[in-house]
C-alpha cells in the first residue's frame, strides 16, 4: 500500500511529509501519505478527481488552513522545520511557498499592480520597477506586455493570465511553486508556454505540480506521485513510473485503464 | 431521409403553439412594464401640471407661512439635506463594517446564523415602528431632544438592514479565487478584504446605498413619531437643532383645506424629487469611477 519512509538520502529534501492525513470533517481526504521532495526538482502529483492530490498540495504552503472543518495528522516540513509547529505563521510560509491555480485568476487590476501587490503587502523594501520587470521576464511574459503595464490584467489572454499569476508568485520571491492543474484552463499552445516556462524555473525553484494530463507529467516532471483514493499508491521517478510501474493499479491508470 | 420520417412519428413539435405561447408571455411582460412606467409618468404630469407654476427661486428660498403665496420650502429642504448627510455617515460605515464582519470574518455557527436571520427580519419591520424606537432611545433616554441627530439616528436603524443585506451580497459577489490568489501571497485577512474584495464589492456596495438612501429620504412616519415639526421658521444651524424635512412640509400642505398649499405641495414634490435625483446622481457617479478602475 503507501510506500514506508525510506532512508533519508543525504541531501536535504525541501519538502517532506510523514504520515500526512488530512481530514475534512470526518472525511479523511489524504492518507497518511510520506513524500520527499528534492531541491530543484519538478514532482508531479497525478490521479484520478478526489484522490486527494490537490488537497496533498495545499497542505504544503497551509492554504487548506482557509478550508472550514480541514485538519491534518503527521507532518509537512519545508527544509526541516515542522510547517504546522506552533508558532508557525501560515502568513511567512505563503510568502516563501508559492502557488498557481487552475483557473487564471488574476486581480481585477493592471498588470503592474498584479505583480506588485505580493511585495507591497509583504514590505518589499527594493526597486519595485525592477522586481516586477525581473518576475514578469522570469515568467517569459515581459516582452508581451512590457508596453502595457498600466492595461487590466483581464485584458490578457487566458494563457498570458496564468503566465501573469506565475509572474505575480514568483515576485515574492519564493523557494517552492505548487502548481494546481495550472493548464487546465488553457489550450494546447498556451499549455506548452507554460510547461517550458516550468522546465525554465526548475532552475531556481522547486516545483509540485498537480496534473490530470499524463503526457504532461511525464513532459514536466523528474519524480511521479500516483494518488488514488487518498492512498499514495506509487512514487518515484517519472520515467520509471511511466515505463515500469511498480503497482498494477498505476499502470491501469497511466494506460487510461481507469480514472 | 427515413429517419427524419421516423422522427416525425415519435415528435409531436406543435412549434406554432410553442411560438404562441412565447409570443403571450412576452406580451404580458411588456404590459408589466407598461403599467410601472405609465404610473410614473402620470405622477410626474400631475405633479409637473400642478405645482411647476409655484417652483420659483422665492418658494426655495422661503420658510413656511400662513399664507400659500408667502409660504417656501427652505427650512425643509435644508434639513432634509441635514438628515441625509448624517444618515449617510452613520449608515455606511457602520453598514459595510458589519457586512466585511458577517461576510469574511464571522464564524459559520448558529450564532452567526441567528444575527443573519435577524438583520433580514429588521428590514422588514415597518417604519413606524423605528420612529417609536427612535423616540425611547435617542429624544428622551439620550436626550436628544427633536433634534437633526435623533433623526438621522432613527433613519440609520431603519435603513441599517437594507444596507448591510446589500454589501453582503456585494461581499460575496467577490469570487473567492480572488481571495485565495491574494491569501497565497502571503496576505492577511484584512489586507485581503482591504486590497482585493472591498475595491471589488464597491460598486454594488454603492449601489445598496442609493436604495438605502433614496427610502431614508421619502421616510415620513418615524420622523413624525420623534416630532420633527412642521412649521419651523429657520434652518438647522447644527445637529442638535429641531427640523422638518421636505416629505413632512408637503405632508402639512397637502392636510390643509386650501387648494393653494396642494398647489405649493405639488411644487414641494419636485424639490423633493429633484433631492433624490441628486443624491443617486453623486452616488452613481462614484459606483462608476469604482467600476472604472476594474
Amino acid at each position: 500500500m503507501t510506500a514506508e519512509p525510506t532512508l533519508a538520502p543525504v541531501s536535504a529534501p525541501v519538502i517532506e511529509t510523514q504520515r500526512l492525513s488530512v481530514f475534512y470533517g470526518a472525511t479523511e481526504a489524504v492518507k497518511s501519505v510520506s513524500i520527499k521532495v528534492e531541491p530543484n526538482q519538478v514532482v508531479a502529483f497525478i490521479g484520478p478527481s478526489g484522490c486527494g492530490k490537490s488537497t496533498l498540495l495545499r497542505c504544503v504552503n497551509r492554504m487548506n488552513d482557509l478550508v472550514p472543518g480541514a485538519r491534518i495528522e503527521g507532518d509537512v516540513s519545508f527544509r526541516g522545520m515542522n510547517l504546522y509547529a506552533d508558532g508557525v505563521d501560515p502568513i511567512e510560509v505563503r510568502r516563501r511557498i508559492g502557488m498557481v491555480f487552475q483557473k487564471p485568476n488574476p486581480f481585477p487590476k493592471s498588470i503592474y499592480e498584479n505583480v506588485a501587490f505580493g511585495p507591497r503587502i509583504n514590505g518589499y523594501r527594493g526597486d519595485l520597477e525592477a522586481l516586477v520587470e525581473k518576475s514578469l521576464r522570469h515568467a517569459a511574459l515581459w516582452e508581451e506586455v512590457k508596453d502595457r503595464l498600466t492595461v487590466s490584467a483581464l485584458s490578457l489572454s487566458g494563457g498570458q493570465q496564468q503566465r501573469l499569476c506565475i509572474a505575480r508568485a514568483l515576485a515574492i520571491e519564493p523557494e517552492v511553486l505548487l502548481m494546481d492543474e495550472p493548464t487546465s484552463a488553457l489550450d494546447p499552445i498556451a499549455t506548452q508556454k507554460i510547461e517550458e516556462l516550468i522546465y525554465d524555473l526548475k532552475q531556481d525553484y522547486t516545483i509540485l505540480i498537480v496534473t490530470h494530463n499524463m503526457q504532461q507529467a511525464a513532459r514536466v516532471s523528474d519524480e511521479t506521485a500516483f494518488l488514488y483514493m487518498g492512498h499514495l499508491i506509487e512514487f518515484g521517478p517519472t520515467n520509471q513510473i511511466f515505463t515500469n510501474p511498480a503497482e498494477e493499479r498505476t499502470e491501469a491508470y497511466i494506460t487510461g485503464r481507469f480514472g | 431521409m427515413s429517419n427524419v420520417k421516423a422522427t416525425v412519428g415519435r415528435f409531436e413539435p406543435r412549434r406554432t403553439t410553442r411560438y404562441t405561447i412565447g409570443q403571450v408571455f412576452r406580451t404580458i411582460f411588456l404590459l408589466a412594464t407598461c403599467v410601472g412606467i405609465a404610473a410614473l409618468l402620470v405622477l410626474l404630469l400631475d405633479v409637473l401640471n400642478e405645482g411647476a407654476t409655484h417652483l420659483s427661486w422665492d418658494f426655495i428660498r422661503s420658510y413656511p407661512s400662513r399664507f400659500a403665496d408667502r409660504a417656501g420650502i427652505w427650512a425643509a429642504l435644508i434639513g432634509s439635506i441635514w438628515v441625509l448627510s448624517l444618515t449617510a455617515l452613520f449608515s455606511f460605515p457602520l453598514g459595510i463594517a458589519t457586512a466585511i464582519w458577517l461576510e469574511e470574518y464571522a464564524p459559520n455557527s448558529w450564532l452567526t446564523r441567528t444575527i443573519q436571520m435577524n438583520i433580514a427580519n429588521l428590514a422588514a419591520v415597518p417604519s413606524i415602528v423605528y420612529g417609536i424606537l427612535g423616540l425611547a432611545v435617542f429624544v428622551r433616554w439620550l436626550e436628544m431632544g427633536r433634534s437633526v441627530l435623533a433623526g438621522s439616528l432613527t433613519l440609520t436603524l431603519l435603513i441599517l438592514p437594507v444596507m448591510i443585506i446589500a454589501g453582503q451580497e456585494a461581499i460575496r459577489a467577490v469570487p473567492t479565487s480572488i481571495r485565495l490568489g491574494s491569501y497565497a501571497l502571503g496576505a492577511t485577512r484584512w489586507q485581503t478584504v482591504r486590497r482585493q474584495v472591498l475595491p471589488m464589492a464597491m460598486p454594488g456596495i454603492l449601489t445598496g446605498t442609493i436604495l438605502a438612501l433614496s427610502r431614508a429620504v421619502g421616510e415620513t412616519a418615524p420622523l413624525i413619531i420623534i416630532g420633527a415639526l412642521a412649521f419651523v421658521p429657520f434652518v438647522p444651524d447644527g445637529p442638535l437643532d429641531s427640523f422638518t424635512v421636505l416629505p413632512i412640509q408637503i405632508f402639512n400642505w397637502i392636510s390643509r383645506p386650501q387648494p393653494e398649499f396642494h398647489a405649493i405641495a405639488a411644487a414641494g414634490i419636485l424639490v423633493l424629487l429633484a433631492v433624490l435625483l441628486t443624491f443617486n446622481l453623486i452616488a452613481v457617479l462614484l459606483r462608476n469611477r469604482y467600476s472604472k478602475k476594474l
